[in-house]
Formats: structure tokens, C-alpha cells, sequence
């Protein structure tokens, strides 16, 4: 008898807990056209497998009447589930309880299921949706940031890390998602930013509205601090659980393999290309031509569009795209799209995922902006990226390998496992317009007609060196492959590379230029 | 072929090694800064503040390290100097004025 009463004493005492901010908070949280965090996560996680922690917890705040007010899970939610049956941690901020700031306790939750994640090796979600710091408690809500970061920056390369921003992310709490490996953003819904709209027009007199300065199409096209934009949070969701499948549970294993299958769509590969090069095309073409299913899961689709990086699978198996875009400023590296890619081939490499390049690129962008931005040492993470890289790394090139970009997208000198050409590829050090204007700079500047020696001098360069054959000879690439055997060649080299095996210097870790 | 035309003129270009490549910009290309070669002779706010004193009049010559004004920017009293020898050619700023980032403060010439 008396224990029934128990019973019924913790059945009440969590229903009042589940109340979160109260009906009033929820109520304005429902108006922003925002979720509540409870329904987050239930809507992430698969029906039935969420289990809470924590929900008693209460703050320890005692000074400015805090000691008075009672806060609901210290206004934040932690526990334990399940996406297609594989386990995660997750923890989502709520902003109906006192804004969702962060004091001491609320901390504490969250790094208790950091360290859990770690723990079990179980990749850990975070929901973010809150005002910053509890003001009332001082330096304990900076100690329990500190915490977060470190546990973020030590988890990294472990587990996989996934931050949705779903409400505002201000201030230092902006570090954590920006230590984490995906961000996903909602238009309307996730403001991000270090310094907010009223500090810089009160110091600075810039007027700017929260959206303009820290939107999610803001981080997802600007800053590249967004990984997935979408236009509601079920959409997010839906993303969020869709990357899942590609990933592994830790950087001890590989992702989950399915069912093989063919691509769908049967146009030949070759009929994308245009023949001439300086024509552009939409690369994802041919990414879809080749995976299974035809299925290319696109990251960072609006930052950098001129480098495409993403997943797809080939015989089953998690494969890493890196390729340029000759649709968006004719696929350059630059400044942006070197760091995109750099950091998606160490994602790849942590996790243990095959990366495939497929090359087609003019060179540099050049600009003044560019070179002042610092080129040079972004440029530099690609190199550095593909060549710390010890998962299998197979390079197609599709048309032009020029110069400093040949190198750079995962050439044989960076140790790449396979590279194949097609006959259209041109690896030279520059286009033949290029060259022929520096090789050929006297004769086109002594003959009588300059401008018809030019193309004469720039088809004759054609002819002798713009083709996979110069390369070939020297055994820079594997073989020159016809197009429509692209996806067989893949396929057969991830096979081979199976049980690859290498081994670098011992070391502390490298000093990449970031 | 007028038909091509008409495709071939939704694509911008870009210039890489004399080649000229059809393709698309990206908004943040589109704009990107700039450069402009620095006028030594526009002395600019580094920040945006409040001009608290000005020490110069037009005409005035001055030495290297001279002070020219006093711009208040992130609550420090900045004391802005005289790259060079010279003189004031204009003055466009007045103790009090707010003024933004990269605003022409004072116009000076070398001697």
C-alpha cells in the first residue's frame, strides 16, 4: 500500500518537473513558431527510446532571491536514445525555463552527458536555445561553459558532435556548436552571433537587425559557422537524422553499411561534360551518376559553392565527396572553399570514411581581396588536410588539373591511393591561353599578326600538353579511364583499399595552418 | 543558334590564366571589398567613436608624432598622431561628432 503511494508521490513530482517554464513560457515559445525542447527531442530520437536524466536537478544560485525560485531541470533536458536503432546522447537547452540560461547546475547536466557520450564512444546532440549566461550566478555559468568547451574540444575526432541551433546563441555559448563537427541552423528561428545587435550600436553606432548580423542564412552562406540550413525545425530534423545514417558511432568503427544498390538515373556520365573547358556544368551531376541510389547528401550547400562536399555511398559503404563546382566561379579554390574542404577531409579521415575527389578546376581565384584574406595559409589546410589523410583516397580527374590545384586536390605527390583521368583531363601548370602567353611571349610579340600567333602557339600547347598522356607517362596518374567506367573503378579501388595500412612519424599531433 | 545565345549570356566569366571560364558568381564574391591603393593624406577613424578634442588648425605644420585628435573608440581615448612631417590641408570632424569606421577625418599634406 505504501509503496503505491511512492509511486504515486514520483508520478507527481515528475509531471510538475515536465511542466518546463509553465503554460504561459510554452505559450510564447509556441508563438516564435519555435518548439518546445521536450518535443525536440522526441521528434530527433526514434518513437519510445528517450530516456531523461537529471530531471530534478535544481540550481544553486543564492544571491539576487534567486534562493526563491524554483527552475525545472535548471532549464535544460538530458538523456539517452536512439536514431534508426543505433544509441546517442542528447541534451536540448529549454527556453521556457528562465530563458535557457546557463548557470552551475544547468552545466553540469549538460557535461554529465558530454562525458557519458565520451564514455560509451556514442555520438552526442546538442540543442542550443538559450539567452547566454545566468547573470545571477556569476562566475559559475563561465566555469560551466569552460567545461563545455573542453569537453568539446576532447571529444572531437572521438564521437561524432552535432550542434542545432534552434533559438539564440550568443555570446561565449556560440563556442561550443563552433567546437562541434555539423551546426544545423532554422531560417528565423537560430541567431548566433559573439557580440549582439544593441552592444554594437551602442559602441559602434552600426545598426543592424539580429537576423542581417546572425542569421541562419547568414552562418550558412556567409560565415560557413552553419553546416545545414532549413526552413523549419522538422525539416532540421529531418537532416539531423539523415547524416546519422552516414555516420559511425565513433572513430573506432566504420558507419553502418547497406544494402548495395545501383545509381538510378542512367544518363552516361559523359553526356554531362561539356567538351569545351571553360564550360560549365553542375558536378553533383556526375556525384549522383556514380553512388548508390544516386544519392548525394550535400554539407555546406550555401557557403562556398564553388568546392561541393558531402556523402554518398558506393557497394553500400560511406564514401566523402570533394569536388569542384566549375558551375559556381568556375570551381576555383579560394579562400572559403579551401577551408570547407580541408575541414571535411579531416572529418572524413577521423571517421574513418573513404574520400573521393573529383577534380576539375582552373586554378587559384585571383583578387586582391583574396591574397589579403590570406590565401596562402587557407590554401595550405587542403594540402595538409589530404596529406595527414590515411583513409583510402581515390582522385578522378574529370577535365582541368592545373597548376597549384593539381596538387592541392589530392594528387598522386600527396600519397592519393588511386588516381584515375578521364581522356578529357588537362593536368598541366597552367591552361594553354596561359601558357602559350609566357612560352611563346617572344614569338607572339615578333610576329606580324600577333593575335593569329597566339592561337596558333596556344593550339599547338593544346595539342602537346593539355591531356592526361604527359601525366600518365610518368605515372602520375593510375590509369586514363573512360567515363562510363567511373563508378567500376571506384568501386573497385575502395575494394582493394580495404585494408590499407599506414604509418606516419610519431608526434604529439602536426601544427596545421589554422 | 540564337537560341544558344541566350544561354550562353546567363553565365558570368571569370578570368583564371588568360582563360576565360562562362560560370556563376556567389553573392559574397559579388561583394567582396575593393582595394583601393591608401592616399597617405587621409588620415581615417581605424574605429568608429566620438571625437573628444581636436589639436590642429588648417594650415598648421606639424611634426611626426604630433598629436592630431583624440577619438574615443571602445571607451580608450585614442591619441591620433602624425605619420609624417607635414601640415593640415582640411579638417572634417568637430570635438563631440560621432563618426563611423573608415571616416575622413583629417586631410594633411607632406613637407
Amino acid at each position: 500500500m505504501s509503496l503505491k503511494r511512492n509511486i504515486l508521490d514520483l508520478r507527481k513530482r515528475k509531471s510538475e518537473v515536465l511542466k518546463g517554464g509553465g503554460e504561459k513560457a510554452i505559450e510564447k515559445q509556441v508563438a516564435m513558431g519555435k518548439l518546445t525542447a521536450r518535443e525536440r527531442i522526441l521528434y530527433i530520437l526514434d518513437e519510445g527510446s528517450f530516456h531523461e536524466y537529471d530531471l530534478f536537478v535544481e540550481h544553486v544560485a543564492r544571491d539576487f532571491d534567486m534562493e526563491n525560485k524554483k527552475l525545472h531541470g535548471d532549464g535544460v533536458i538530458i538523456g539517452t536514445g536512439t536514431i534508426h536503432g543505433a544509441p546517442i546522447c542528447i541534451f536540448a537547452q529549454d527556453f521556457t525555463v528562465a530563458g535557457g540560461s546557463l548557470g552551475l547546475m544547468h552545466a553540469r547536466k549538460i557535461t554529465k552527458i558530454m562525458d557519458h557520450s565520451l564514455k560509451m564512444r556514442v555520438p552526442l546532440i546538442g540543442i542550443n536555445d538559450s539567452g547566454g549566461a545566468r547573470i545571477q550566478e556569476g562566475v559559475n555559468s563561465l566555469a560551466g561553459y569552460g567545461e563545455i568547451f573542453f569537453r568539446n574540444t576532447l571529444a572531437s575526432g572521438v564521437i561524432p558532435q552535432i550542434s542545432v541551433i534552434l533559438g539564440p546563441c550568443a555570446g561565449g555559448a556560440v563556442y561550443s556548436p563552433a567546437l562541434t563537427d555539423f551546426v544545423f541552423v532554422v531560417n528565423n528561428i537560430s541567431k548566433m552571433f559573439i557580440t549582439g545587435p544593441s552592444v554594437i550600436k551602442t559602441v559602434l553606432g552600426e545598426e543592424i537587425s539580429m537576423e542581417a548580423l546572425g542569421g541562419a542564412k547568414v552562418h550558412a552562406e556567409i560565415t560557413g559557422n552553419a553546416h545545414f540550413y532549413a526552413e523549419s525545425e522538422l525539416e532540421c530534423f529531418d537532416q539531423i537524422k539523415k547524416l546519422m545514417e552516414f555516420l559511425p558511432w565513433n572513430n573506432k568503427q566504420k558507419a553502418t553499411r547497406v544494402e548495395p544498390a545501383n545509381p538510378k538515373r542512367r544518363k552516361k556520365v559523359e553526356n554531362i561534360v561539356p567538351s569545351d573547358p571553360k564550360m560549365p556544368y553542375d558536378i553533383r551531376d556526375i556525384i549522383e551518376a556514380i553512388t548508390d541510389k544516386s544519392e548525394f547528401f550535400e554539407i555546406m550547400e550555401l557557403f562556398a559553392p564553388n568546392i561541393v562536399i558531402g556523402f554518398g555511398r558506393l557497394n553500400g559503404e560511406t564514401v566523402g565527396f570533394v569536388a569542384n563546382q566549375p558551375k559556381v566561379l568556375a570551381g576555383v579554390l579560394d579562400c572559403d572553399s579551401s577551408d570547407k574542404a580541408a575541414r571535411f577531409i579531416r572529418y572524413c579521415n577521423a571517421f574513418n570514411i573513404p574520400i573521393i575527389t573529383l577534380e576539375d578546376l582552373p586554378g587559384y581565384l585571383p583578387g586582391v581581396d583574396q591574397e589579403h584574406a590570406g590565401v596562402i595559409r587557407h590554401g595550405a589546410k587542403i594540402l595538409y588536410a589530404y596529406s595527414e589523410a590515411t583513409v583510402p583516397r581515390i582522385t578522378v580527374i574529370i577535365r582541368k588539373a592545373y597548376g597549384g590545384g593539381y596538387i592541392a586536390m589530392n594528387s598522386r605527390h600527396l600519397r592519393a591511393d588511386f588516381v584515375f583521368a578521364w581522356p578529357t583531363a588537362e593536368i598541366a601548370v597552367m591552361g594553354p591561353e596561359g601558357a602559350a602567353n609566357i612560352v611563346f611571349r617572344k614569338e607572339i610579340a615578333e610576329a606580324e599578326d600577333p593575335d593569329a600567333m597566339r592561337q596558333i602557339k596556344i593550339d599547338e600547347y593544346k595539342e602537346k600538353f593539355a591531356n592526361p598522356y604527359v601525366a600518365a607517362g610518368k605515372g602520375y596518374i593510375d590509369e586514363v579511364i573512360e567515363p562510363e567506367d567511373t563508378r567500376k573503378m571506384l568501386l573497385h579501388a575502395l575494394q582493394v583499399s580495404a585494408n590499407k595500412s599506414v604509418m606516419g612519424p610519431n608526434k604529439k599531433h602536426g601544427i596545421p595552418p589554422f | 543558334m540564337a537560341e544558344k545565345k541566350v544561354e550562353e549570356k546567363q553565365y558570368d566569366t571569370i578570368i583564371v590564366h588568360s582563360a576565360v571560364y562562362k560560370t556563376e558568381y556567389t553573392q559574397k564574391y559579388i561583394n567582396r571589398p575593393v582595394w583601393e591603393y591608401p592616399n597617405e593624406n587621409h588620415v581615417f577613424s581605424f574605429m568608429p567613436g566620438s571625437i573628444i578634442d581636436v589639436h590642429v588648425k588648417p594650415g598648421e605644420k606639424l611634426k611626426e608624432g604630433d598629436s592630431l585628435l583624440i577619438l574615443e573608440a571602445m571607451k580608450m581615448h585614442n591619441n591620433v598622431q602624425m605619420p609624417f612631417d607635414g601640415k593640415i590641408v582640411k579638417i572634417h570632424v568637430k570635438p563631440g561628432q560621432k563618426i563611423p569606421k573608415k571616416h575622413l577625418m583629417i586631410e594633411i599634406k607632406r613637407l
